[in-house]
């Protein structure tokens, strides 16, 4: 497994741990039930602390926690399930939480630029996932159409700009 | 017609050479058939029986002359030599070899067409009405927001993982030649008292094993709010549609569980949030700007007398029935919509040969302003032809073989390509809809009979319509051996309504007696003017169950 | 994979599609890939079947074919038949379209 942050390959700096592994020192992962069950204890340890939701764990149940957090890791049980999408849109868009927002599980190449766009922006991934074939994932296309949770701008956006340009143009002269 | 420009050149061509890339990394080894099999269904390309199938879009069944001119040169070239026209207005060929798509893809691309989300658990291509900006009573051109979905969904990185695949359909009339009803969202486009435009939202219609007809969750969603609600809908579908069963998947099934109203509160909730935040609105120069692209073509001023047609259709029978048959009213005075059938006499429904599309392409471009549509019922339309040139319009198609004058009658029948092509049939439908169309092939008795549509699938997966056909025929697989259940009453129009089973099901060998049979019951029963449907709905499934099972 | 094979089948043959353009194609005897079902190795019983599924393994691996799977045949006449409606067509080609699949283009395929 390897993590990538903002486009760099990094170490791992989160241990995930399971509903009842011992708690190791420094930053950790842990899954919803225990975050709602040990919170208080939790964010009174000092270090990083992260929550993975599952699939069908829907984010308003951290909404009032994620000043807490800083890192949310949303699960891909299988690629075809799609539905972190629509958390991570969420985290980002509406409930403005400016942490990590981390796939985790069966993240595939060719999944990456909808990730990105949809405000992930650390991704665990396959040890084959090379440099290379992230920067060709991310950058497979040059325009989108639609507005997401990245900062790109719309073709349609894109348009108003071009049309305006050539109003301009137009009016000088 | 709607033209590329850049951008949509650069999504297009940037998606071609990625599979290009992908393509070569399959053949080379580098990526197994496992790792592939997603990518190509991504782009359209699936194993059949025989062969890959390569599903080509026809963004809301719109075609320009040159595009049909080019599908007609990849079907030689590539492929066999036709290409299969289907009930989403696309356009399959059946026999690409894998190592040919990427050129096919260039091809495409060249006339701004693509394969892009003709298949995969995404938004598929939107489809309308065919007789967009030529049908008389039509709110506004549906394709202008048909176009705006289009771009919106095209890799929406949201929505391309869905627990299914998701289809919008969209109609501008009140009577619905896109079958709204029987689509993930339905939109009715409508116009409110003070002359605004806005939409009606339909949710949760499908065919498929659980037929289900659409509830109208919105009411009138303005104009700039279309694609806000859309992605309202979307979201709530994403985050709550069923993914632990297959067939428990699709959005109907989530009204069905939930409600339409408590889909319509989260929706409108989901809606809010997002209209708050201005990033969906749809800015007015953006849909001008689409808009223009469908304005009217130059029709000339012209009088609805037509003397001369008249007078051709006095001479000539054939033609007579053409005209009264395939042809219908159109916007404007002098000109007409004319129905194409693919449906000859014996053939397969929805095949057209590269020599035919080629035919219809010049006609076209020499009668209908260089375009053409791809209905839903799987004919062909050319929308504005002067009724001045029906009858040259007509000659020519009789000399292609595409003159067949039997729209919306018995023979027009729409039929999946089933156990002859598709990897998941369970009994063919080609040869029953072709023996069928034998049996009453006589003009007259078809005529007589009037309205009747019968659609053929050749398993539960639907692709053939036969839950909203007047008399549906589904293939079923018993112990190897093909049958056929039949059901009556269904209807795709303004008045959908999923048909109702007949009884046991028929071997190959007696399901064209019983569909006679059928036919006589109605033509024994109905009153004045009343067309198979209104006959069903008043007397209906009684009469037929006793008497079609009854021993002669 | 398995929907295709009926238990207790006696006689099975293995099928396949070719990678690079989708033809059907059959697995033979002496270990090489055909497009007729004629020339198919026929497998009696459930050990010989197991063992002819097995030999298209490589074949996966070396990216030659893609979705093998083993169906039911009889030998009838000398001949190989499918014994589904399925497999049938498979070997044929379209019955609406006889001019076109393995019927127009091989000798030896049954109706
Ligand atoms: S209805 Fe079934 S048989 Fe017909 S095309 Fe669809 S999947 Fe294939």
């Amino acid at each position: 497994m390897k993590l990538i942050k903002n486009g760099n390959f990094v170490e791992q700096d989160f241990v995930a741990v399971g509903a009842d592994d011992a708690l190791p020192d420094g930053a950790v992962i842990v899954p919803l039930e225990r975050w709602e069950t040990e919170r208080d204890s939790l964010v009174t340890r000092n270090t990083p602390i992260g929550v993975k939701l599952e699939s069908g764990q829907h984010p308003e149940r951290i909404r009032d926690d994620l000043d807490h957090l800083s890192v949310v890791a949303l699960d891909f049980p299988i690629y075809r399930n799609g539905r972190a999408y629509s958390y991570a849109r969420l985290l980002r868009d509406r409930y403005g939480y400016e942490g990590e927002v981390r796939a985790v599980g069966n993240v595939l190449q060719d999944q990456f630029y909808f990730m990105v766009r949809c405000g992930f922006d650390a991704l665990e991934v396959q040890d084959k996932i090379t440099p290379e074939v992230f920067e060709q994932s991310v950058g497979a296309f040059t325009y989108a159409y639609q507005a997401a949770a990245d900062d790109r701008p719309t073709v349609m956006s894109l348009r108003q700009r071009l049309a305006a340009r050539a109003g301009e143009a137009r009016a000088a002269q | 017609m709607y033209r590329y420009d850049e951008f949509d050149h650069s999504l297009v061509k940037e998606r071609v050479e990625q599979f290009r890339g992908q393509v070569a990394r399959r053949l080379a080894g580098d990526i197994t058939e496992d790792e592939f099999k997603p990518i190509r269904l991504m782009n359209g390309l699936y194993l059949q029986l025989h062969a890959y199938m390569l599903r080509v879009a026809v963004p809301y069944g719109t075609l320009s002359s040159k595009q049909l001119r080019k599908l007609a040169e990849i079907a030689r070239k590539y492929d066999r030599g036709y290409g299969h026209f289907t009930t989403r207005q696309n356009l399959q060929y059946n026999w690409p070899a894998l190592k040919d798509v990427p050129a096919i893809l260039d091809e495409l691309a060249s006339v701004e067409m693509h394969c892009i989300q003709t298949s995969g658990n995404c938004i598929r291509n939107v489809t309308s009405d065919q007789y967009a900006g030529a049908a008389k009573d039509e709110v506004e051109d549906p394709r202008i927001i048909s176009e705006v979905i289009r771009q919106w969904s095209t890799f929406h990185p949201e929505f391309s993982f869905l627990p299914r695949k998701f289809k919008i359909a969209v109609s501008a009339t009140e009577e619905d030649r896109a079958a709204i009803k029987v689509h993930d969202i339905g939109i009715q486009v409508v116009r409110n008292d003070k002359g605004e435009i806005g939409y009606q939202i339909y949710v949760g219609g499908g065919l498929g094993r659980t037929p289900m007809i659409g509830k109208k969750i919105g009411d009138f969603v303005p104009k700039a709010d279309l694609l806000a609600y859309l992605e309202a809908v979307m979201r709530v579908y994403n985050m709550n549609g069923r993914r632990d069963n297959l067939y428990k998947s699709r959005i109907k099934i989530l009204v069905h569980e939930i409600g339409a109203e408590e889909m319509q509160r989260q929706v409108e909730k989901e809606f809010a949030e997002i209209r708050k935040t201005g990033a969906l609105n749809l800015p007015q120069d953006e849909l001008d700007r689409i808009e223009a692209y469908f304005a009217d073509p130059a029709f000339e001023a012209l009088s609805d007398d037509a003397n001369d047609l008249d007078a051709a259709i006095a001479a000539d029978q054939g033609f007579a029935h053409w005209v009264t048959n395939n042809t219908a009213a159109h916007k404007k005075p002098g000109y007409a919509i004319v129905n194409i059938s693919l449906k000859p006499i014996g053939g397969t429904p929805g095949d057209c040969s590269a020599d035919q599309m080629d035919v219809v392409a010049g006609l076209a471009e020499k009668y209908s302003f260089d375009e053409l549509r791809v209905t839903h019922e799987q004919n062909l339309t050319l929308a504005h032809v002067r009724k001045g040139n029906l009858k040259a319009v007509y000659d020519a198609l009789k000399a292609a073989d595409l003159a067949t004058a039997n729209v919306n009658l018995i023979t027009d029948q729409i039929a999946c390509p089933g156990l002859d092509y598709c990897n998941l049939a369970n009994a063919r439908s080609i040869p029953i809809a072709q023996e069928i169309s034998n049996r009453f092939a006589d003009m007259e008795r078809q005529h007589d009979i009037g309205e009747l549509k019968i659609n053929t699938s050749g398993c539960i997966n639907a692709c053939g319509h036969h839950h909203v056909g007047h008399i549906g025929i589904l293939g079923v697989d018993k112990k190897g051996v093909e049958y056929y259940q039949v059901t009556l009453g269904g209807s795709a129009d303004e008045n959908t309504a999923i048909g109702d089973i007949l009884g046991p099901a028929f071997t190959e060998q007696d399901l064209p007696n019983a569909i006679e049979k059928i036919v006589k019951i109605y033509l024994d029963t109905r009153q004045d003017g009343e067309r198979f449907i209104d006959t069903y709905r008043r007397v209906g499934i009684q009469p037929f169950k006793e008497n079609v099972y009854e021993a002669h | 994979m398995a929907q295709h094979m009926r238990k207790g089948a006696k006689e099975q043959a293995l099928t396949a599609n070719r990678l690079i353009d989708g033809v059907v194609v059959y697995l033979k005897a002496d270990g090489t890939l055909s497009e007729s079902l004629q020339d198919a190795e026929v497998a009696e019983g459930k050990e010989a079947a197991e063992a002819l599924l097995a030999r298209a393994t490589p074949f996966v691996e070396n990216n030659e074919i893609i979705e093998p799977y083993l169906f039911e045949v009889e030998k009838a006449d000398g001949a190989i038949r499918a014994v589904s409606v399925r497999e049938t067509i498979r070997q044929a080609g379209p019955t609406v379209r006889l001019d076109l699949g393995k019927q127009a283009e091989l000798s030896g395929v049954h109706g």
